[in-house]
């Protein structure tokens, strides 16, 4: 990456960072309904990949963490907010939710809300990629505790056997909801567990952007060379519980003090201004615009947006006045 | 008309739907070079290669849920489950995404598949080989589910369900695919909603869907030709969702009502044609609707138990002789 794109993606970790917390705010204040799961602390990687592929040309899908890769991939924050306000203007009309956020013109494939879910929806884009012989890949991430789905394993030997286009990024933060890796997990190095399938892969800290683009570099350029599947595993951390709704009692302060030292905005943020590109008062500044763009603007939307109509309940259960439930055009 | 067989009706559907649509794909296990358990692609392998009739590993979630993934993209996957025994492995890629994710995407995303899945008892395959799920099937919002009685249906369905933008799942019948009926010659839709009226009666009204409709036609023909009494069958060919209109329309000029099911009675299209009944015409009913079911059990090896646990067209006559005062 460029200096001036670093600072770029660093402004936009800062905007993700703040958004993912004015949206715990949000959810204490009974805005937002349902789960809520944060990805503060897990930025780079996201934005290490992305910025190493074409988002709004590759397909991207991920689990019920979403908002992020939804946001990375030009989906508006603003129907992203406004979906989590459960409103009409939500990216999803108010029917999906925080774990459903979609948005197809950008090539958002969506966040699914069943672990592992996404691995196979994966593979089928990049099946359907190869039939129609585009270029674009399908980029799908998913936490460590999914891998021990079978699915995981079922998706990842149909698409080496098949060489579909394909890359599984696994943000590995260490536990599956409440379930530390060691515990859960006989291999814990997630990517010697594709080695089964013969699937090149890497592990790298998911805490550095540059490591995680350089490495996402790799991976990127092999999937649209055609060469088949590839599995990157990144190291990294979430700040929060699993959802709202966890307590986040199963971690010390040591663990998490470790973790808060290889802050992934901050990292980046000292490299920059040690190389001179940026000063910390820029930073600071860029914080207090984001802060007061997030509520000035995509707050106050969907505060002010208005509520699901009633004919919105069933409208999209079945296809609307199809055909071919008549038996075709008549 | 051709006179084929059902999995004759089969192929020639795909084959169609695969000439003129090269999104149109099919995928399963055994189906390309194997032709098929049941010969419903056979020789497409050849005519259309490994990328488009694709023989799947053993691994029933996964690979539907590639298929939805394709469909996603504009491919129109044709789905085969080799016994509907192992869709069970599927569940949560058919109910949680495939038929959710238009719903939940706010209408962003659909997901339109066709799974091909035959149930049913068959020649002693044991109670993990012998399952009716249909009534699984029909509970979820998002899904259709229609199962073809005749070579004729099961030809005009798949030819629907390919290009309908639903997920479809069509719900085959072990012992069928051999079964020969008229098919016309030219192209033929059949609507994927509805009901089919199989034999005009007129002093009973007996249900029945995929194998049970052949049942039913067997009992009318006992109940005519040694009782006197001229029964109506309806072929309930669309279970999700179920006709109301055709339900109502045999009750009202019948005025009873028997359902018959392969399957187990609990939860299932016996129970919701009643309730259906209930809604739409019960001050029709001259006597309580019945219900000719599956013995609640696991279908066991022995092939004499293995028949008694499942109704015969005479359970059918017996039904109608009790609801009629007759025995």
């Amino acid at each position: 990456m460029k200096p001036a794109d670093k600072k770029r993606v660093l402004k936009e970790m800062l905007f993700a960072r703040r958004f993912e917390e004015r949206c715990y705010e949000a959810y204490v204040e009974r805005k937002i309904g349902g789960f809520l799961h944060l990805y503060s602390g897990e930025e780079a990687c996201a934005y290490g990949v992305l910025e190493a592929a074409k988002p709004g040309h590759d397909y991207v899908m991920t689990s019920y963490r979403d908002h992020i890769h939804a946001i990375k991939s030009g989906v508006s924050p603003k129907a992203v907010m406004a979906e989590l306000f459960a409103k009409e203007t939500g990216c999803c009309k108010g029917l999906g939710g925080s774990m459903h956020i979609f948005g197809t013109e950008q090539r958002f494939m969506g966040g699914y809300a069943l672990v592992g879910g996404p691995f196979p929806l994966a593979a089928g884009i990049a099946k359907g990629i190869k039939l129609k012989g585009g270029d674009e890949i399908c980029i799908c991430f998913l936490g460590d505790a999914s891998n021990n789905q079978g699915v995981f394993h079922e998706s990842l030997n149909m698409a080496k056997v098949w060489d579909l286009p394909v890359l599984y990024v696994c943000e590995n933060n260490l536990y599956g909801i409440g379930t530390r890796i060691e515990r859960s997990t006989a291999v814990v190095d997630q990517y010697k567990r594709v080695g089964a399938y013969d699937i090149p892969s890497a592990q790298v800290d998911g805490q550095d952007i540059d490591t995680v683009y350089d490495a996402a570099k790799i991976a990127v350029d092999h999937v649209r060379s055609g060469k088949g599947p590839y599995f990157l595993e990144l190291m990294t951390y979430r700040y929060r519980g699993h959802s709202m709704s966890d307590s986040n009692a199963y971690r010390t302060k040591e663990e998490e003090q470790l973790w808060n030292e290889r802050d992934p905005l901050n990292i980046l943020r000292d490299r920059l201004v040690a190389a001179g590109e940026m000063t910390v008062d820029e930073y600071k500044q860029w914080d207090t615009e984001i802060i007061a763009e997030i509520e000035d603007d995509i707050i106050k939307f969907a505060e002010e947006s208005p509520e699901p109509s009633a004919e919105l309940l069933d409208k999209y259960v079945l296809a609307e006045n199809d055909p071919w439930v008549r038996g075709g055009a008549k | 008309m051709a006179e084929i067989m059902y999995w004759e009706a089969l192929r020639r559907a795909h084959d169609e739907e695969m000439t003129r649509d090269p999104l149109v794909i099919c995928m399963g296990e055994d189906i390309g070079v194997a032709g098929g358990t049941y010969k419903a692609t056979n020789g497409l392998f050849d005519k259309y290669g490994p990328e488009r009739v694709i023989d799947t590993p053993i691994s029933e979630g996964g690979y539907t849920g590639i298929g939805i993934g394709a469909s996603f993209i504009g491919v129109r996957p044709i789905i085969e489950i080799m016994s509907v025994n192992f869709a069970w492995l599927a569940m949560d890629q058919i109910f949680n995404t495939a038929a959710k994710v238009r719903y939940m995407s706010g209408g962003q995303l659909e997901a339109p598949i066709v799974v091909r899945s035959p149930g049913g008892t068959a020649h002693q395959l044991g109670a993990q080989h012998s399952a009716r799920m249909e009534k699984v099937f029909m509970g979820v919002a998002g899904l259709r589910v229609v199962t073809p009685s005749n070579p004729r249906q099961a030809y005009g369905l798949l030819k629907s369900a390919v290009r309908c933008n639903d997920p479809v799942f069509i719900n085959e019948h072990e012992l069928m695919y051999n079964m020969k009926g008229e098919v016309p010659d030219e192209e033929y839709f059949m609507p994927l909603e509805g009901s089919e009226v199989a034999r005009e009666g007129s002093d009973v009204t007996l249900f029945g869907y995929n194998i049970s409709v052949h049942w039913c036609l067997a009992a009318a023909e006992t109940l005519a030709s040694k009782h006197g009494i001229n029964a109506e069958v309806i072929d309930l060919y669309s279970l999700s969702p179920l006709d109301r209109e055709g339900i109502k329309a045999s009750v009202s000029k019948t005025h009873r009502a028997i359902i018959v099911e392969e399957a187990e009675p609990a939860v299932g299209v016996g129970s919701e044609v009643m309730a259906i009944i209930n809604e739409e015409c019960f001050f029709e009913l001259d006597a309580p609707p019945v219900r000719v079911s599956a013995e609640n059990v696991p279908i066991p090896y022995n092939h004499k138990l293995e028949k008694m646990a499942i109704p015969t067209a005479q359970h059918v006559v017996d039904a109608a002789l009790k609801q009629l005062g007759l025995s």
